[in-house]
């Protein structure tokens, strides 16, 4: 995964993660993907605290009314060129808060997505597979 | 010669994904001083209290395990309580030990993803990581249980929907021992670290007064020598079978000082003693049915007859948590209100945080424990100053406070 994020994008991954209003949940289990059982730090993917640093947004939560320009300004934030990544249901479709009067979501009618992770949370192991897709989308593109 | 600082004000937030009030704090600093804290909730209200009101109760049991992705025994438990007191039901003795056996865990799994986090925001990472290692356990636990990591769908009006067989409870023996072994190990790192207690001893104080007049709940306001727990006062489920204490952090240093070392303490203790209660409920665990009602449609119906009004309480890993319910003899329920213990525990955020430093503001703010993940950027205004601040710069500050007393440390000796 290291090599191919190196020779895709000329570097590896750096991964921003922006909470629009979920659970917590997917929150959690991405947080987990860099401590000890999962360590995406070896395949050269560090999480970071701000979006100027980052090539992924990794986004979770359903977008709630007040966090959608915030969202919007992340995004906004990053370098080109830009990822995105949706973390669990609810951003993907709303999930379980669908007929909420609160939400603008889903994510994709908000900001561009490249990769959709399913799961009600999802778990790291998939979120580690929604990146190696990225990557994978990234060497079709180049080819 | 003596220059004047001008006073200005800061705010941090608001992406703070707590579960149901993400919150941007709002500071008045005069240099690296607090003079006044404030707080404004409200991001991540996703309205699932109305949308509550258009479901059926079992329906909103896996709604309301999604109000937390930290808790998701609590929310389904307290609604569930709520529930089964409007309707008459009664819980089958095995069912509650099973209930409270999944708390204790989850207890467990809470409190060390807390200790981890309060140790990154020390910039202590080698103890996130350990901390963390030794949650995947119970994780992994919960997972062979349940099925799911997070949201365990365990809890169902009138019981629960899984039991525990012969080689789980072998599975959940297992872990405790090993708990019960890595115990020590993290009981050193967490209390008897001189860094750590540098930075937590008389940092953030809360005193006893404060705690009530507040109405803090949990580890909060047992931190402060407030020896509430629901678990205790209102036994509930299996807790009334078996001798539940408050933790107190005089039981470990002698003393109460309701500072952030005193709540990483009680927090500790809390995880020895959910070992001992897991370990008292599996010895006398009885023998019988999981659910009151098992069919589905039966207990729908029943439910769809049931009116009147009630409070259903449980003591989560942060503290007391409520659900009020209103049935009105219709399908759907006619109101919920949810009061979370964070919503309580907010307000001691105030007298802890002002005369602190702004180094000490994630390790404050994480002390209570609110559902964290917060603090992603500090936007300084006033005076002619509009800086941003990102998590980043406060982490480096807060690491840089820590190795400024370990440079100190080495000098004294």
């Amino acid at each position: 995964m290291r090599l191919k994020a190196n020779k895709a994008l000329g570097r590896s991954l750096w991964v921003y993660l922006c909470n629009t209003g979920s659970c917590n949940g997917c929150d959690i289990e991405c947080v987990a993907l860099g401590t000890s059982r999962y360590d995406v730090e070896r395949l050269g993917v560090k999480i970071v605290g701000s979006p100027r640093h980052a090539d992924v947004l990794i986004v979770t939560g359903p977008v709630t009314r007040k966090m959608e320009p915030r969202l919007r300004m992340i995004y906004e934030q990053m370098p080109d060129p830009r990822f995105v990544i949706v973390a669990g249901v609810c951003g993907m479709s709303g999930g379980m808060f669908y007929d909420s009067y609160a939400l603008a979501g889903p994510i994709d009618q908000i900001i561009p997505v490249d990769v959709y992770v399913p799961g009600c949370p999802t778990r790291p192991e998939a979120v580690i597979h929604g990146l190696s897709l990225l990557l994978e989308k990234l060497e079709k593109m180049e080819s | 010669m003596s220059r004047s600082i001008t006073p200005y004000q800061t705010s941090i937030g608001p992406t703070h994904p707590a579960f149901k009030e993400p919150i941007q704090l709002v500071f008045d600093l005069c240099g690296e001083t607090i003079l006044k804290a404030n707080f404004a909730p409200g991001q991540a209200h996703r309205g699932v209290e109305w949308m509550g009101t258009r479901r059926n109760p079992v329906q909103v049991l896996y709604l309301a395990e999604r109000l937390c992705g930290i808790c998701g025994i609590t929310h389904s438990l307290a609604f569930a309580r709520a529930v089964e007191q409007i309707a008459g039901i009664q819980v089958p003795p095995r069912a509650h030990y099973i209930r409270s056996i999944a708390c204790e865990l989850e207890r467990i799994h809470s409190h060390l993803l807390w200790a981890g986090v309060a140790a990154h925001e020390l910039g202590f990472d080698s103890l996130f990581y350990l901390t963390w290692r030794a949650r995947e356990r119970v994780m992994d636990l919960m997972e062979a249980f349940t099925g799911n990591r997070v949201h365990y769908a365990l809890i169902q009006i009138g019981g629960v929907r899984r039991d525990l067989s012969e080689d789980m409870i072998l599975k959940i023996k297992e872990t405790l021992d090993y708990y019960a072994g890595v115990y020590d190990e993290l009981r050193t790192c967490l209390l008897e670290d001189s860094s750590v207690r540098l930075r937590c001893r008389d940092v953030g104080i809360l005193t006893a007064t404060e705690a009530l007049e507040l109405c803090a709940v949990g580890p909060t306001a047992r931190a402060s020598g407030v020896p509430s727990d629901i678990r205790r006062d209102h036994p509930y489920a299996a807790y009334a079978d078996v001798e539940v204490t408050s933790v107190l952090p005089n039981q470990y240093t002698g003393e109460i000082r309701g500072d952030v070392y005193d709540r990483i303490v009680v927090r500790v203790l809390e995880l020895q003693q959910s070992v001992k209660l897991i370990r008292g409920f599996l010895d006398q665990l009885p023998e019988g049915d999981l659910l009151a009602i098992p069919k589905i449609m039966v207990l729908l119906a029943k439910l769809k007859k049931a009116e009147g009004e009630a409070v259903g309480l449980h003591e989560a890993p942060r503290g007391e948590v409520a659900h009020y319910v209103r049935m009105g003899g219709a399908e759907t329920i006619a109101a919920w209100k949810v009061k979370a213990s964070s919503y309580s525990n907010y307000m001691s955020w105030v007298p802890m945080l002002v005369g602190e430093q702004v180094a000490d503001i994630p390790i404050i703010a994480a002390s209570i424990d609110p559902c964290i993940s917060c603090t992603d950027r500090v936007m300084l205004t006033g005076g002619g100053r509009n800086e941003v601040w990102t998590k980043e710069d406060l982490t480096r500050l807060s690491v840089a406070k820590t190795r400024r007393i370990q440079a100190k440390l080495k000098a004294e000796g």
